[in-house]
């Protein structure tokens, strides 16, 4: 019978939620590297059991942790990120030249043809590859080396490298997306990028139309039509048909178009989610009221889905890795709070229960549909 | 023979117990310590210094005898009671909150 598996990252370990395919019953595993940040864990589409995990910890570092066996058992692999050749400099928040220094690991992003290899998306910005399990990892240098490099700056939350897309059409090509520079695109397998940002409008920067600059927090796309994308910038929600070339807002009715999860339905590519937060300086739902938004348009016409949410004294956020889907036939929409809930729907959205309260801070949400 | 007391989160890392027991050639430093540590449990590189420069991570101290060693040059010899295993060299995480 087929299954669930939900991956949990959060501020003081990672879960493993299992249930089977009615996705009544909810088993919720022991913590696991307790006290240790989890910024992002992913599991390999080729082998399921296959799981890459990024612990760290203000005290000791970076992790990389593997498990072979769906999250049973760990073992630690590589965690050196040596940026390559000169680092040079990225502009600080005041505008002031930084020199690049690894922080932690936003992001894992497996291979979708072969289990060994991960790419992992770093703070201050850069991305690495491993071949090999994660044992080692290669920084992709020429993105960070882009001649745009020096003028990227970081956002609230740092200078992060948080969402790489992969084509499934073509393993040299994939998408990129880092806080706050913007998107930027791969057709050579990382050895020359573009930065895919036309469209874009910011107003906190010197020029809103700028190349770079842009606060994307979130890409997301349907595996059957890789170069429709959809994003969630600092404001606004936009949408690009080419892979990024050029953008357009598809913000709409929404009630505020600030946030920073954004996914899309596994069976219906026009159907997209995104949960609305009031704004950058006051991270949770308008009117303490937590509502998931749905388009099934592709945009631009929104509908509120709150059944089964808290609608009032709810002041949570939802971090943009907390939001995830699984690919049964009625597809499961989940996602985690900085309230430590995490929320599952397993009629698309249109009702919602929590399967586990009270965790620390949810920093990640992956989903895997098990055969 | 060297006595080594560890921060619980890389006991649970390396899978030992709150102490360890190293045996490191004289003269004993921290250098030769830390190096010692590492190439036994591979899993702790990059968790004390970093695993190029060896500069120590900044939320991580070093305490023996009651003093605190953290500030003195790496390849300093330890104190006579560390190296002879009479004191151990307490690796501490900062008091950071958390």
């Amino acid at each position: 019978m087929s299954g669930v598996r939900i991956l949990v990252g959060t501020r003081k370990g990672a879960f493993v939620i299992t249930a089977d395919g009615r996705r009544r019953d909810w088993r919720v595993s022991e913590l696991m590297f307790a006290g240790w940040e989890l910024y992002h864990l992913k599991a390999s589409p080729v082998d399921p059991d296959r799981i890459y995990a990024a612990p760290s910890s203000g005290w000791f570092g970076q992790q990389i942790q593997r498990s072979d066996d769906g999250g049973l058992s760990w073992q630690p692999v590589g965690n050196q990120f040596d940026y390559s050749g000169q680092t040079g400099t990225h502009q600080w928040y005041d505008g002031t030249p930084k020199p690049w220094e690894f922080k932690r690991v936003w992001h894992l992003e497996p291979s979708l043809t072969d289990a060994d290899l991960v790419y992992a998306g770093i703070e201050d910005a850069a991305l690495f590859r491993s071949s090999d399990g994660g044992q080692s990892w290669h920084e992709l240098a020429a993105l960070r080396t882009h001649g745009t490099g020096p003028a990227w700056q970081p956002g609230a939350g740092g200078l992060c490298l948080h969402t790489i897309l992969l084509d499934p059409r073509d393993a040299q090509r994939m998408v990129i997306a880092i806080s706050a520079a913007g998107a930027f695109r791969t057709d050579d397998g990382g050895q020359t990028w573009q930065p895919v940002n036309r469209g874009l409008r910011s107003e906190g920067i010197p020029d809103p139309n700028a190349e770079v600059g842009h606060c994307v927090h979130h890409i997301a796309r349907h595996p059957a039509r890789p170069d429709v994308l959809f994003m969630q910038k600092h404001w606004d929600v936009m949408r690009s048909d080419d892979g990024g070339q050029a953008w357009y807002e598809v913000s709409g009715d929404l009630p505020t178009d600030f946030g920073f999860a954004i996914d899309v339905h596994a069976h219906e590519p026009e159907t997209i989610y995104v949960v609305p937060i009031k704004s950058d300086s006051e991270h949770y739902p308008p009117d303490g009221r937590l509502r998931v938004y749905r388009s099934r348009s592709g945009g631009n016409e929104w509908e509120a889905l709150s059944a089964g949410l808290p609608q009032s004294n709810c002041y949570v956020n939802v971090l943009r890795d907390a939001m995830s889907v699984d690919t049964l036939d009625e597809c499961g929409i989940y996602f985690g709070t900085s309230a430590g809930e995490v929320y599952a729907s397993i009629d698309a959205g249109d009702s919602w229960q929590s399967i586990v309260s009270n965790l620390p801070p949810v920093l990640s949400v992956e989903v895997q549909t098990l055969a | 023979m060297i006595r080594l007391v560890l921060p619980t989160p890389l006991c649970t890392l390396a899978q030992v117990g709150r102490e360890v027991q190293l045996e490191v050639a004289e003269p004993v430093t921290l250098e030769r310590v830390l190096g010692a540590l590492e190439a036994r449990y591979p899993m702790l590189q990059g968790t004390l210094r970093d695993q190029v420069t060896h500069r120590r991570r900044p939320f991580i101290r070093f305490f023996a005898c009651q003093q605190d060693l953290s500030h003195d040059p790496p390849d300093r010899v330890l104190p006579e009671t560390v190296g002879s295993g009479q004191e151990p060299l307490l690796i501490v995480g900062a008091m950071a909150g958390g």
